[in-house]
């Protein structure tokens, strides 16, 4: 049996990944509710705001403030380019078959990584932890840096202030509306293309605010976008496409299979992921917190 | 008058390649053939049943490995190698297929997905069977020992190089796999399937038991791609992993899409545009998904129904200007 303190670091290992799950499947989650539609190109914009937020810190600096400036700038990035495709791209496939939506945002995932290639080259990148957050503390054994309690602190106060945004604003009641009935919601006046544009911006800034985050504890390197896509597929599916709270428990189960799976099975942890995913599948086809489609 | 055989026409054209084109031609050529016969495979299911699988490289992989662990580690002969690519590959299809139909669209989708990765993530880590990340390299070609003898008979069989005669096996396989597809969708099972496409509920409504349909269909679709993954492993010269992850799965639908879905030819149409592609544009520039990427915005935005729906398009427009065809 391993200790307790062991078991506790591990514990908020698979905490801090959840974090940046549920950042990036959040998004996902968004855009599905919403639009019905997987979008394959969210790891991309994930991608794009690691990249991004890396660029900003080497034209600024390393001054106190320039990874805050980064992180922000990268992900509006991300959301104008999100805008931008949604209003004049992917507007014209609403109402085509569905397998063309997912290839279009599929064909993002290959035109945007080579892209990426092409400005950032295929060298691995990397950014330092912002200062006043480079240290680490120690309670009972275990050791934490500063940065991961951070993530921990920002990913939940992030998730509530969404969920105020989807509940008690305006604008959320429309979104929910949206993913409800979009006819009738049209039919009551409501500007349901904009809501569209805006869903998709603000969706792309939750990925590409992942992305920008994860840079001090990751490397940033090609082929990011097509691991982590899979597994925001798997925190939505298991939560439940299109819930808000079944992304954030997706994520929460989804970094502590990982994580206790690596510490107890080593090899088989990937596939006890996968295996949870077609479970809940098969289960229940609509995730643990989600609704099934009509 | 009878109907031109352009299907034998097109095989008996693809047995010149080695002697007309250089090796390289021939490596091309290979190519192609196996993955017409992956593309086609999918196209059963997504052209024809409607059923969109995000996850059918998992059945060419298992193929792959197959063949591979049977050929390279039990020194199992070609013969039975081959088909068992496609049994065992068909037979995880039955199983996952059976969970699979019972879902719908997007979920479909995800769950064929979610196995899919299951089937990569078993390749890439248990080491002691498949190899692990490394995959197995050196899967030996078939043995063609008997050629040999045979020229002595039949002067016109011999001279050729091994990766040659591996390109007639394919030819003559694929063929015959491909033959036996297109009766499958020609016959009352095809027809069914079709319908069901076009509308489930009907289907249902007059008494066809539309899951049970649709798992046929995902088994054969599993079967085949497995004996294209089968042939693959041996042509790559090894197998690896990444044959069974998702980003496998979507190339093969681009392929499908590329052609022109529900149509019969036009997957393998899709994967002679596609690889001849890739190779006329890799040898200018590293940035193949780019170029992938914008063709396929091209074909989603321009031409939906892909290149064999183009051309269907295009004949019809010019029969119409040269007033009514005659039968």
């Amino acid at each position: 049996m391993p200790e307790l303190s062991f078991v506790i670091a591990q514990c908020l290992s698979g905490l801090t990944a959840s974090m940046f799950l549920f950042l990036i499947a959040s998004g996902l989650s968004l855009i599905f509710g919403v639009l019905r539609v997987l979008n394959f190109a969210h790891g991309t914009f994930y991608m794009l705001g690691a990249y991004s937020a890396y660029q900003v810190v080497q034209w600024l600096g390393t001054g106190p403030v320039s990874f805050w400036v980064a992180a922000l700038g990268a992900a509006a990035g991300v959301a104008i380019l999100g805008g931008l495709v949604e209003r004049f791209l992917f507007r014209h496939l609403y109402g085509k078959e569905e397998l063309y939506q997912l290839l279009f945002t599929y064909s993002l995932v290959l035109i945007l990584g080579d892209v990426a290639k092409i400005i950032w080259g295929t060298q691995q990148k990397s950014v330092g932890r912002p200062p006043g957050l480079t240290g680490s503390f120690t309670v009972a054994g275990i050791t934490v840096p500063h940065y991961n309690l951070f993530i921990l602190l920002l990913a939940p106060s992030i998730a509530l202030a969404f969920w105020f945004v989807l509940q008690r604003t305006r604008a959320g009641r429309f979104i929910r509306a949206a993913a409800l009935d979009r006819e009738t919601l049209g039919a009551l006046g409501v500007n349901v293309s904009a809501l569209y544009t805006g869903v998709f911006v603000l969706a792309s800034f939750l990925g590409g605010l992942g992305g920008a985050l994860i840079t001090p504890m990751r490397a940033i390197v090609p082929g990011m976008d097509t691991d982590v896509i899979v597994d925001a597929f798997v925190v939505v599916v298991i939560g439940g496409l299109g819930s808000f709270w079944g992304t954030f428990l997706g994520a929460l189960i989804y970094g502590q299979v990982l994580s206790f799976g690596i510490l107890f099975f080593p090899r088989f942890s990937i596939f006890a992921i996968f295996a949870l995913m077609a479970t809940v599948l098969v289960i229940r086809p609509w995730g643990l917190l989600g609704r099934p489609l009509k | 008058m009878r109907r031109i055989p352009w299907g034998l026409l097109i095989v008996l054209a693809a047995f010149l390649v080695p002697s007309l084109g250089s090796r390289f031609y021939t490596f091309l050529a290979n190519d192609v053939v196996i993955w017409a016969l992956f593309a086609t495979s999918l196209n059963l299911l997504v052209g024809y049943t409607g059923l969109v699988s995000f996850g059918h490289a998992a059945y060419f992989g298992i193929g792959a490995y197959t063949t591979g662990i049977l050929m390279k580690k039990l020194g199992v002969p070609f013969l039975l190698a081959f088909p068992a690519a496609g049994v065992v590959a068909g037979l995880f299809a039955v199983f996952f297929g059976f969970f699979c139909v019972r879902l719908t669209r997007i979920y479909f989708a995800m769950l064929t997905l979610a196995f899919a990765q299951i089937v990569w993530a078993i390749c890439f880590k248990w080491n002691e069977v498949t190899g692990g990340e490394q995959g197995m390299p050196e899967i030996p070609y078939p043995d063609f020992g008997w050629v040999d003898k045979a020229a002595g008979v039949l002067p016109f069989l011999g001279g050729y190089r091994t990766s040659d005669y591996f390109y007639f096996t394919c030819l003559i396989l694929v063929a015959l796999a491909l033959w036996v597809l297109r009766r499958i969708v020609a016959s009352p099972f095809g027809r069914m399937l079709t319908t069901i496409r076009e509308n489930p509920e009907r289907a249902e409504f007059i008494g066809v038991n539309v899951r049970r349909y649709e798992l046929a269909a995902f088994t054969l679709a599993g079967l085949f791609a497995g004996l294209a993954g089968g042939l693959f492993g041996i042509f790559n010269r090894g197998v690896f992993p990444d044959f069974a992850y998702w980003t496998k799965s979507s190339e093969v639908l681009i392929m499908t899409l590329l052609g022109g879905m529900g149509t019969f030819v036009g997957p393998s149409v899709g994967a002679l545009v596609l690889i001849w592609l890739n190779q006329q544009i890799v040898s200018y520039t590293e940035y193949w998904p780019l170029v992938l990427g914008t063709i396929l915005v091209l074909l989603l935005f321009v031409f939906p129904g892909g290149l064999a729906g183009a051309a269907q398009s295009l004949v019809r427009a010019m029969q119409r200007k040269r007033g009514p065809a005659r039968a």
